[in-house]
């Protein structure tokens, strides 16, 4: 195993996924398998290359003039949330 | 009706000997009494379908009607529909309804296409096979008991089943071109950039593309062009005039360099998909193409580069799924960091899970330069491969997949041999380039014939030439025209 219960549960945590206690010996097998898969890059010699940035060479990021173009649809978007009142998303107490 | 193909449907329908209504009735009958059994479709728009193709009647018979006029189609559910249900295959987005339309759609749909539903898929478009979509595993028509392939396996199911005449796909390491492959369909990866992503839902945004799945080269080409082209709400999309994709097909293989890739005949392929892929690229060369041996030496990594750099990609992206502005809430929150575990814990499903936690490890402090910066190291090399290929020849070909379609749960133990099954195709999303699977004849699997498909890809910006190859050799061959049997 490359990687140990440990690891697993704080990658885990960093990635804000909650993992069952009887899935983490699974994740932890099957992680360390891709791990241990990915490991094999290390062999290539890529002294000098520059790590690819984009597929396509010689692009640049557009800019735009930043002026408003769309209209105000909060309450469509709003829609699709779990709670929301006023207009704002309502999410668990955060400061007691 | 339901064997015609879009250039036949935009015929009949010009020539008004059926209805856009007529065939939307008639795939829709179909799609009730055939689509279940092969969990193609997570939902079906038959209202909205009858609904579009009344409009599409209206002005045909008002001489406006365009190529696609009427035309019925579906789209993978990765994309989102303004108003329809947008659900990328998982428990996340349930009960997500789309507020606007992917450019995609809205181009389709304002060429006058016929949306008849969203199809089946992977969940966030990860997977080999449609086995890990929270709505269940989509069936191979050529055989229920096997894969349709994925990610995009719900539109490759629905097309080879004759439920709709085309639909779209996206393709990240293969997703189009694989199920295209084991289903006997045409499919097509354009360039990264060739086509907007705005509104189709993210994975790994250095290699999704959008594209198509279609019965034969010429339907792709009509609906890559109508999917094409600049948009300036996708950052990624390259601003370059989009080419007569159909008008450039009928250019003759005389001349034409074929690379044939060394690497791709290794010994993970089945023979006898390697026979059939041999004798295709022999039928080319009968035709007057040249064909000599290529080399990407650096084409074995690409796998492990992209379980690093599509799993770092995707823990990005997926970070915005936090039970707040949409997606799965977990009930009874005790406190905020509890409603980000549980919603994700809950809303995603195990093959998400792991490539978010693979991702969030490659990109970690203290691992970030071993994984990812030396991935992205090995991916240069790779694009480069290809580069020193496209000099010397104008595409390379091989198979798209080592083998046929294999049944469903034969791959699901161990994440490795499925993510092997993608070892031809996810060179060509490392480098950015167009490919194209095409079918090239049948293995038999007991009482079974399965499909295999042919790979073509070629450099940056040259979908014309991948379709116009394609196209030349469906002329001289039919195996794109087989139908699986039970769906005639």
């Amino acid at each position: 195993m490359s990687l140990t219960r440990a690891q697993v549960e704080g990658i885990a945590r960093l990635a804000r996924l909650q993992i069952t206690e009887e899935q983490l010996p699974v994740y932890v097998d099957r992680l360390s398998r891709i791990i241990d898969f990915v490991e094999q890059l290390s062999a290539a010699k890529t002294d000098d290359v520059e790590p690819m940035a984009h597929p396509l060479a010689g692009q640049v990021q557009r800019l735009r003039a930043d002026e408003v173009r769309e209209t105000d649809q909060h309450e469509k978007y709003q829609r699709n949330a779990a709670s929301v009142a006023a207009g704002l998303y309502l999410v668990p107490k955060v400061i007691e | 009706m339901h064997t015609l193909t879009v250039g036949e449907i935009a015929a009949g329908l010009a020539a008004r000997r059926f209805s856009s209504v007529e065939i939307t009735r008639h795939l829709l009958g179909r799609i009730e009494r055939l689509g279940a059994g092969l969990n193609a479709f997570v939902t079906v728009t038959a209202e909205r379908a009858l609904q579009d193709a009344r409009e599409a009647d209206a002005r045909l018979a008002r001489g406006e009607g365009g190529p696609l006029t009427g035309v019925p189609i579906a789209h993978k559910d990765i994309f989102c529909t303004d108003g329809i249900l947008t659900t990328c295959g998982s428990r996340m987005l349930d009960t997500f309804v789309a507020p606007y339309d992917a450019t995609v759609v809205a181009r389709w749909r304002s060429a006058g296409t016929v949306l008849l539903g969203k199809t089946n898929m992977d969940e966030f478009a990860m997977g080999s096979s449609n086995e890990t979509s929270f709505f269940g595993p989509v069936r191979n028509p050529w055989d229920p008991a096997r894969v349709p392939g994925g990610s995009s396996g719900g539109s490759a199911a629905a097309v080879a089943a004759r439920l709709a005449p085309a639909a779209s796909g996206t393709d990240t390491g293969g997703s189009i071109r694989q199920p295209a492959a084991l289903t006997n369909l045409t499919g097509l990866k354009p360039t990264y950039g060739r086509v907007s992503r705005y509104g189709m839902i993210a994975f790994a945004s250095s290699l999704d593309q959008a594209g198509v799945l279609a019965r034969s080269a010429e339907d792709a080409a009509r609906l890559l062009g109508a999917m094409a082209g600049f948009d300036p709400r996708d950052s990624t999309c390259v601003d370059s005039p989009v080419p007569d994709y159909h008008g450039a097909l009928a250019v003759p293989l005389e001349g034409l360099r074929i690379g044939v890739l060394r690497e791709f005949f290794d010994k993970g392929l089945d023979p006898r998909v390697g026979r059939l892929v041999r004798a295709a690229i022999g039928a080319l060369e009968e035709r007057g193409a040249s064909v000599r041996e290529v080399s990407l030496p650096h084409l074995p990594l690409s796998v492990p580069t992209y379980y690093v750099v599509a799993p770092a990609e995707c823990s990005s992206n997926l970070s915005r799924f936090d039970g707040v502005r949409f997606g799965h809430r977990c009930e009874k929150p005790r406190d905020l960091l509890d409603m980000y575990e549980r919603s994700r814990g809950e809303g995603f499903g195990d093959e998400v899970k792991r490539r978010i936690m693979t991702g969030t490890y490659v990109l970690s402090a203290g691992y970030y330069d071993a994984y990812y910066l030396k991935a992205q190291k090995v991916r240069q090399l790779i694009a480069g491969d290809f580069a020193r290929a496209f000099a010397e020849v104008d595409v390379v070909i091989g198979p798209t997949t080592p083998t046929a379609a294999f049944e469903l749960g034969a791959k699901t133990s161990d994440p490795i041999t499925m993510y092997l099954n993608d070892i031809y195709t996810i060179g060509a999303n490392l480098a950015g380039l167009p490919a194209v699977s095409v079918p090239c004849g049948f293995v038999r699997e007991g009482d079974r014939e399965l499909p295999a498909g042919l790979q073509l890809i070629g450099p940056h910006f040259g979908e014309a030439r991948l379709l116009g190859i394609a196209h030349q050799y469906q002329l001289m061959t039919d195996w794109h025209r087989r139908m699986p049997p039970g769906y005639e």
